[in-house]
């Protein structure tokens, strides 16, 4: 492979935001017919170096070739026009218009000036079977099929702008297993027809399923380029994190810890449902107990999170706090009775983007407070600067934009404004996904250390091992049906499997 | 860039600076201040004053625009607010009776306070965009204002009244006093209480703000019937400056100047971050603006062409892409081959 000539070359490139070094000095080659991994912690770069790729930042310093031939890329459209073309992790389309419109928009076959839709159509459905392998009806609008059909939908759209180099910017991250083998499936074709794919990923295992070469940055520098095969997971975990192996290694300590004494019952939901959404379940938790809620993506785990927080109105039963005798009818009535719930969308539900990390931590305490209990701006800072420093958010000033931090570090800010209204119920949706694994193992250690100290949680994920490593109990929903809880002693990743597929 | 050009306040301040220095030059007496009867007159006395219903209107709208919501009605509240206290005290017997009056003027605050929830009911309660839910008041406002008026100019003989408007108090309009006063309140109720943290928190992210427990429809609610407020005590101030009520033509087109006043003064209409003392500075540059052009004599056919390019003049200096790209072509006018050569390296 490295006889040949590279089709796309990046060489010395840098770029920097006010008082942040984003890339230094970062090289990144693509072969035709290769699958590149592009691997990192968050604020490794990865993002940004995508970006300027892409023509959505313009390089400060350094060269880009094609072919060989520099081109200069200033906008998105010089990027296309160099034949690189981009899906990124949220789907960029428009769920109203129909499958073949979002295909050909802005390129829409015309004769005198008139869309021929016959055409577009049959174009579209073309496209979509001969290099997607995928029969559906094109004139149906988009959001009528799943996230993993848009995702397919989206690449056919990148790849009909003849595109040399494909990035594919975390496109498995709301995918399931059977959807991420089918897109899988199809980047092997694109592969073999001699497209060259970057692909930005989080997940190891699919890193190595499909990966040929991986490219690591960290900090916004290189680290280096491997081959997939010669690489071991070690080695690519320390790659990646540096010298923060030891925030791994301390977990299973931590949770294998003799078993801590629970409190009395905090919080039951009794026959709680919500039609399309789960059906009526039973579940309580206790004072300083962790359940964990495993299952697969759309199994009504977010839908049970969101009535325990009163964000959704349940269509059956009821949330009850034994203790005070008290209901949740809404999130303020939620915030009121001490739950808080970090939801799965950081950016949708969670984060205010415009407002500085210090008003982002402060945001439900004061809200909690009523407008005329102001926290004084000193308090502010200093409890702005206090959950800084317990929880390593970077860059360490209260005063930076929230939406200029990485996503880890915003998860921090919402767990900070969170655990500052003092909980006793802490409902996190996710809290780990689209994260890096350093602030991964500080989120996990964060919630063991708590729920020592009597917090309780309701803890959500995607991966397994996570839920196990901080769990007391698990519940485990399939097909927005709670079907089995399992307690500590006999947990294992085998017995949750087979409860969650079934059978 | 200096911290100090990066303030928010920098531009607007240095155009409203250009606009008064263009006067000097052009009329050197324009700034000049004379007491007659312990009354203070001059240029930028008459500025202030003509340009405090302005100033109102573009507070109120000001703290809407956070949330990302616009009002369209504040002509119209001007034109109603204006046209029921007219209409209330030219019925009275003793029309400079301080009872009647107050009572006049409460009435007519009342009443925009109404008319302000009305908008705020249909956008935090209904649902209706901001556009669409207050050009409906827009519309049907002009028509109540007409109905108030009977269609006619109601004129009021009353100079209690009339201080509102053109009185003095301690050598200055008083209208200076009533604005500061509104100004106050803002300030207060926003940068001394969580209130502005909420506006600006609904304003970028209504959803996340609801979840951290914030009342958004409240917060919603409530700055348009601040706006509102705003809006009735600018059409008290017009129409005692006056002394009548036209419902057909008070406060026309206040909403567009207001909106203009808000985005000069930094504040996005996406919502978010606000700037009322930026607000205020667009308004006077507003104002300013209007004094310019009638004094050097425009003629009147040509007056709003000539307002507007000086508008987009104002919006290009304040665009940072805009002045980037200035500068951009400033640094290379002079090696053309530069640019040249530029294309094949990067």
């Amino acid at each position: 492979m490295s006889t040949q000539m590279p089709i796309l070359q990046m060489t010395g490139i840098h770029k920097r935001f006010p008082g942040v070094k984003a890339l230094t000095d970062v090289k990144l080659r693509l072969y035709p017919g290769e699958v590149h991994a592009l691997m990192g912690e968050n604020g490794a770069g990865k993002s940004t170096l995508i970006k300027v790729l892409t023509g959505v930042y313009s390089i400060d310093e350094g060269l880009v070739e094609m072919d060989g031939t520099p081109v200069s890329i200033h906008s998105p459209q010089d990027s296309q026009a160099a034949g690189i073309s981009t899906v990124y992790q949220e789907v960029n389309l428009c769920p109203n218009l129909s499958v073949a419109e979002n295909i050909f928009i802005g390129r829409e076959p015309r004769r005198f000036g008139c869309i021929q839709w016959k055409e577009m159509n049959l174009r579209a459905a073309e496209l979509l079977t001969e290099r997607m392998n995928l029969h559906i009806d094109v004139t149906l609008p988009l959001h009528s099929y799943s996230v993993a059909v848009q995702q397919l939908v989206a690449i056919a759209r990148a790849l009909n702008i003849s595109a040399k180099v494909l990035i594919l910017d975390e496109p498995t991250s709301s995918l399931d297993q059977n959807e991420v083998d089918q897109l899988f499936r199809i980047m092997r074709k694109l592969q073999q027809e001699g497209l060259s794919i970057l692909f930005v990923t989080h997940f190891l295992d699919q890193m190595y399923e499909i990966s040929d070469r991986v490219t690591i940055l960290r900090g916004g520098e290189l680290v280096g380029e491997y081959m997939a095969k010669e690489l071991s997971r070690l080695d690519l975990v320390l790659k990646m994190i540096g010298k923060e192996l030891h925030l791994l290694e301390e977990l299973p300590v931590l949770a294998a810890e003799d078993q801590h004494s629970l409190g009395d019952e905090l919080i039951r939901a009794e026959g709680l449902g919500r039609k399309g959404g789960i059906e009526p379940f039973d579940l309580s938790i206790r004072k300083g107990e962790v359940v964990g809620l495993a299952g697969l993506l759309g199994s009504g785990r977010t839908e049970a999170a969101r009535l325990f927080f009163g964000a959704d109105k349940p269509d059956f039963g009821q949330v009850t706090l034994p203790a005070s005798g008290g209901g949740v009818h809404s999130p303020r009535e939620a915030i009121g009775r001490r739950i808080a719930f970090c939801s799965e969308n950081r950016k949708t539900e969670g984060i205010i983007g415009d407002l500085t990390v210090r008003e982002n931590i402060i945001l439900a305490l004061q809200a909690k407070d009523g407008m005329f209990r102001t926290i004084s701006r000193k308090r502010q800072e200093e409890l702005a600067g206090e959950y800084i420093r317990m929880l390593n958010i970077n860059p360490p000033s209260p005063d930076q934009l929230i939406k200029n931090l990485s996503g880890g570090n915003q998860q921090k800010v919402l767990l900070a404004r969170w655990l500052l209204t003092e909980p006793q119920l802490f409902i996190l949706d996710e809290p780990t996904r689209g994260i890096d694994i350093g602030a991964k193992a500080e989120i996990q250690k964060l919630v063991l250390t708590l729920s020592r100290q009597g917090m309780s949680f309701l803890f959500i994920s995607s991966e397994l091992e996570e839920v196990l490593r901080v769990s007391d109990r698990i519940a485990i929903l399939r097909d927005r049906r709670k079907v089995k809880e399992i307690s500590e002693k006999d947990m294992s990743q085998q017995q949750i499997m087979q409860a969650i597929a079934g059978g | 860039m200096s911290p100090f050009m990066k303030h928010h306040l920098f531009w607007p301040l240095c155009v409203l600076a250009a606009l008064l220095l263009f006067n000097l030059c052009y009329s050197p007496d324009f700034f000049s201040i004379t007491i007659h009867d312990g009354h203070l007159y001059g240029s930028l006395i008459d500025i202030l004053n003509f340009g405090a219903p302005l100033i109102l209107v573009a507070i109120g709208m000001t703290l809407v625009v956070a949330t990302k919501g616009i009002d369209l009605s504040v002509g119209s509240i001007v034109a109603i607010s204006g046209a029921i206290a007219c209409l209330r005290i030219s019925s009275g017997a003793d029309q400079n009776s301080m009872g009647l009056i107050l009572g006049s003027v409460l009435l007519a605050v009342l009443l925009s306070l109404v008319l302000g929830a009305w908008n705020g009911l249909l956008v935090s309660g209904a649902g209706i965009q901001p556009i669409i839910a207050t050009l409906i008041l827009m519309v049907a406002g002009r028509g109540i204002a007409q109905l108030i008026t009977g269609g006619q100019i109601i004129t009021v003989t009353s100079s209690n009244y009339a201080y509102i408007g053109s009185g003095s108090l301690a050598a200055l309009p008083f209208s200076i006093f009533v604005v500061a006063l509104v100004l106050m309140i803002a300030l207060l109720l926003t940068r001394r209480t969580a209130l502005g943290l909420f506006i600006e928190s609904v304003g970028c992210n209504p959803a996340a703000s609801s979840m951290s427990g914030i009342r958004a429809h409240w917060v919603i609610l409530s700055v348009y019937v601040f706006c509102g407020v705003c809006a009735g005590i600018a059409g008290l101030l017009l129409s005692s400056n006056v002394s009548s009520a036209d419902g057909n033509n008070a406060g026309l087109w206040y909403e567009l100047d207001a909106i203009l006043a808000v985005v000069i003064g930094g504040t996005s209409l996406n919502g978010g971050r606000f700037y009322l003392t930026g607000t205020v500075i667009g308004a006077l540059i507003i104002q300013t603006l209007t004094t310019t052009i009638y004094m050097i004599g425009v003629p009147p056919e040509i007056t709003l062409v000539v307002k507007a390019f000086v508008v987009l003049a104002v919006c290009l200096i304040q665009s940072d892409a805009f002045r980037a790209a200035i500068a951009a072509r400033w640094k290379s006018r002079h090696y053309p081959a530069e640019k040249e050569m530029g294309r094949h390296v990067s």
